[in-house]
């Protein structure tokens, strides 16, 4: 407020802030380029960093599933087929999206047409405080105790009713890609409700007063009025859901058994690019490590892709601000 | 289907509205039970280790020795964070500041489209970026810096974004009435606007603290972790509580897992602290911009 001073002109009057206003407009412009800046550095260096394993593998880095890293320092002499952690990680990203779409629309749609008052303000904030846990502890209450004693039971009484299917068959194993596929509906199940919420609540009043008008219940202007406006905003959620649930690295490797496989069974273990590139860090080879970088940039590469259509779609519907996506 | 329904179909029409509603609570249930599982499961195996000692103390030598606590990782991420903090606060206000103040520039537009594209890099990328080119490349070595660097970078967007929304609300009228008063337009940013928007600031500040605190899978390929308390920026590798947590949680010793228990559960209450705190700055359950 030392602006309101009782000379307002005396500092317009001084040719010593003539520039100022410039050179505040230039500090900031800098800082919103630099932004940008550490995205473009962000891609340029990795993928140099990688680029002779992508070179020597072409196409055969995402159909292969050899993954076997070599010990030089300064060529390429292992095999890099990602194909195997690829596998793990739509798998498991599909899972969660199959599980957790419909219940954060579910989840959406109580909060906002069914829940009223102190239910809807206390309902709202606790699935909110799911997306502030550490992935960690997730992992860590999952791998401890969700996945052993509530999913593992799931999975044992699945495979004894529909076993026959290749996707339940034996052997059924704790740490799966299955339980990984839970673990992560659970947590970006708060992001996709926080945006549905959002997208509901942009509907028109005015359409849901008339449907209530001619006499429809609660679920048929659920059904027939916000579901099918929603739909876009929906799907740019499940999107942006899927964009972190390829990414989402500790809590999945802890629960998923970390063995690059590829096969039918849901109730196995398997691995995740991220997962790969987090346990194997440790142990790699410089070669290696160039390896799972490469593997860094493919995961990038998708879930970017995958963000920026769901950010498309997302801003296509204006009113809203996607911000509920933090 | 709503034309002529209500005569011949009112019943079975109510029954399916009620069916509906209790599909819809059932699935509020099936978020908000695991959430109360974990803390419930988090308070109840952690609450009989997270003592004075857990908190003044490092870990023993041996895992499976009892005892000792995650003081190293307390220090590690109070130094990562406070530095990320340092670096992601004002670069990230700035922008914002860009982004709302001058919404014309040709920049404005791509500096909004990938900063929200950001919020979405998977946390492990940054974390082998930061890997690749200040680790091996600057020759950094693995430590404090580059694990702050990496937990700045993935804080950036989030303190842009929410730093967006609440300049976005301060009222066009005071920024008008410093003008009026001669102000330029920087003294109205930064004398004015600014500080109108600080308690907002600050919530969207603690909220990336929050998640900040948390990263596990960057500060692997950054601080790579260590058994000791250590205080220095480069040249030796630092830990944090989350790493410790993730250590534990894939060890078989009793005694580790007990430790990353304890570990969780502070971990939770200082995120959660902050949580709580930043809504209650922020004054609403959420400041989103309806």
């Amino acid at each position: 407020m030392s602006a309101t001073t009782n000379r307002p002109s005396s500092i317009q009057g001084t040719t010593r802030g003539r520039g100022a206003d410039a050179a505040f407009r230039w500090i900031v412009l800098f800082a919103g380029s630099l932004v940008l800046l550490i995205l473009a550095v962000m891609i340029a260096s990795t993928t140099y960093e990688s680029w002779p394993i992508f070179a020597k593998e072409g196409l055969g880095f995402f159909t292969s599933d050899t993954w076997r890293p070599g010990s030089s320092r300064t060529e390429v002499t292992g095999d890099y087929g990602a194909l195997a952690f690829l596998f793990g990680t739509v798998v498991t990203s599909l899972i969660a999206i199959v599980v957790a779409v419909p219940l954060s629309v579910g989840i959406a749609l109580f909060l906002t047409q069914i829940a009223r008052g102190r239910a809807r303000t206390l309902l709202t904030y606790t699935v909110d405080l799911l997306a502030m846990i550490p992935s960690v502890v997730i992992g860590l209450w999952a791998v401890a105790f969700f996945v052993p004693n509530v999913i593992y039971p799931v999975m044992q009484a699945v495979n004894v009713i529909a076993g026959a299917i290749p996707l339940f068959a034996e052997p059924v194993t704790v740490r799966s890609i299955f339980a990984a596929g839970l673990v992560l509906a659970l947590m970006i199940l708060p992001i996709i409700t926080a945006i549905v919420r959002e997208v509901i609540a942009t509907t028109p009043p005015d359409e849901r007063y008339a449907a209530y008008g001619v006499g429809c219940t609660d679920w048929e202007v659920m059904r027939h009025v916000i579901l099918p406006r929603a739909r876009a905003g929906i799907i740019g959620a499940t999107m942006l859901g899927l964009g972190r649930a390829l990414g989402e690295t500790i809590a999945v490797l802890l629960v998923i058994g970390g063995s690059a496989r590829i096969g039918w069974g849901l109730f196995q273990p398997g691995q995740t690019i991220a997962g790969q590139i987090a346990s194997g860090f440790a142990e790699a080879s410089p070669e290696g490590i160039n390896g799972l970088i490469a593997l860094g940039v493919a995961l990038f590469a998708i879930t970017i892709l995958i963000n920026m259509g769901a950010r498309f779609v997302i801003w296509r519907m204006g009113a809203i601000s996607g911000d509920a996506a933090l | 289907m709503f034309a002529n329904a209500a005569v011949n179909n009112a019943g079975s029409r109510r029954r399916r509205d009620r069916i509906a509603k209790v599909v819809l609570f059932l699935a509020v249930l099936l978020a908000v039970i695991p959430l109360a599982l974990i803390f419930v499961v988090t308070i109840a195996n952690g609450i009989g280790s997270l003592n004075i000692e857990f908190l003044t103390t490092t870990q023993p030598l041996s895992f499976r020795q009892e005892g000792g606590g995650f003081l190293h990782g307390l220090v590690g991420t109070a130094m990562m964070v406070g530095i990320a903090i340092l670096i992601s606060v004002p670069l990230g206000i700035a922008t914002a500041v860009f982004v709302t103040e001058y919404p014309d520039s040709f920049l404005t537009r791509p500096v909004r489209f990938f900063t929200d594209v950001m919020t979405g890099v998977p946390s492990i990328f940054v974390g082998l970026f930061v890997y690749a080119a200040l680790v091996r490349e600057v020759g950094l070595g693995f430590g404090t810096l580059p694990g702050a660097i990496a937990i700045a970078i993935l804080m950036l967007p989030i303190v842009v974004r929410s730093a967006e929304e609440i300049l976005r609300l301060v009222p066009a009228d005071i920024r008008n009435a410093s003008t009026a008063l001669g102000a330029r337009r920087w003294q109205t940013t930064l004398f004015v606007v600014l500080p109108a928007a600080s308690s907002g600031l600050i919530t969207g500040v603690m909220l990336a603290v929050a998640r900040g605190a948390g990263e596990t899978a960057p500060l692997i390929l950054t601080a790579f972790g260590t058994a000791y308390l250590t205080t220095s920026l480069v040249g030796e590798a630092q830990t944090a509580l989350p790493l410790l947590i993730f250590e534990g949680a894939r060890l078989p010793f009793e005694a580790a897992q007990q430790r990353a228990w304890a570990g969780a559960l502070e971990l939770v209450a200082l995120v959660l602290l902050l949580t709580v705190a930043a809504r209650l700055i922020s004054g609403r359950n959420r400041a989103r911009g309806h």
